[in-house]
């Protein structure tokens, strides 16, 4: 996906400061950054801080991009910084450092109950948005940062890994880890629209 | 035991099972495990579904138009601020 879009743009005329080539990857970019502060921060305010730093540092580094990452990477990386900067600002003291050692604490099972058959309708409404929302903030920057990449943004493991500057391994091992507690919360909130919906129905 | 892969052991390839990135011996150890525990299939039909919810809803957060423009402004951009070829 990234790669193909990346092919579009000239390197030479964005390291020259080509304003046109540079609107147009700032066009190709933005949702993706916003939307990744967005998710990251849950403060459209702080988002919107964060997307216009990234830019501002990109074209201020762009002169000196040496492709050694691709540009799409390249732009997550400083986005994701850009990210944890703001929280530790405002958190100080929880440690967000994506180097750091995972929690090697045994994976466990638990919520067996199935909610795949409710509707989609009630999957994906506006207060399951929400919810869906929410759960993701109660990740770990950790996690959360490579659930985003992932799984929001859909980039590969490799590029996930080539953006964090992370190993394949740490990748894989954190996706699972916010995959299964994001299912995990996910299974409290539908198992529970589920039995309101049967209720519902033998009252009907 | 019909096969020697239990509930524990699923759980570490269970990403790449979903992804579909999963090695074919693995994969069809896990298939049989789910078709005789429940809970497994349970577990790997809702994370499934999890991860479709998040691809399938993440595609409707667009950058707003406000955002956009004061992104131009900011990046001294605002003549290319009309061309929205992109969006
Ligand atoms: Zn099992």
């Amino acid at each position: 996906m990234s790669k193909e879009n990346e092919q579009e743009f000239s390197l030479q005329l964005l390291r020259s400061g080509d304003r046109a080539e540079i609107a147009r990857l700032v066009d190709a970019y933005s949702t993706k950054i916003y939307r990744l502060a967005l998710k990251m921060l849950a403060n459209p305010q702080d988002a919107e801080d964060v997307l216009q730093n990234t830019f501002l540092k990109a074209i201020q580094a762009l002169p000196k991009f040496e492709a050694r990452s691709s540009l799409s990477t390249w732009l997550y990386r400083i986005a994701v910084n850009e990210s944890l900067m703001l929280i530790r600002r405002r958190k100080p003291e929880i440690d967000i450092s994506l180097k750091k050692d995972d929690d090697e604490s045994e994976l466990e099972l638990t919520h067996f109950s199935d909610w795949c058959c409710l509707p989609e309708s009630e999957l994906i409404s506006a207060e399951a948005q929400e919810h869906l929302d929410e759960a993701v903030q109660k990740l770990s920057e950790k996690l959360r940062v490579v659930f985003i990449l992932r799984d929001i943004e859909k980039l590969s493991i490799a590029e996930t890994s080539e953006a964090l500057e992370i190993s394949e391994a740490a990748v894989k091992l954190r996706l699972l880890r916010a995959r299964l507690k994001l299912r995990e919360i996910l299974s409290k909130y539908y198992v529970e629209r589920l039995d309101s919906e049967k209720k519902d129905e033998k009252q009907s | 035991m019909k096969n020697n892969l239990n509930c524990g052991a699923l759980l570490a390839s269970l990403s790449e099972y979903v992804d579909g990135i999963l090695g074919d011996a693995l994969c069809k150890e896990i298939e049989s495990h789910i078709a005789d525990c429940d809970d497994c299939r349970v577990v790997v039909d809702t994370l499934k579904k999890t991860i479709y919810l998040y691809h399938e809803t993440s595609e409707k957060t667009a950058i707003p138009i406000d955002v956009r423009e004061r992104l131009f402004h900011r990046l001294d951009l605002d003549d290319f601020v009309r061309d929205r070829s992109q969006l």
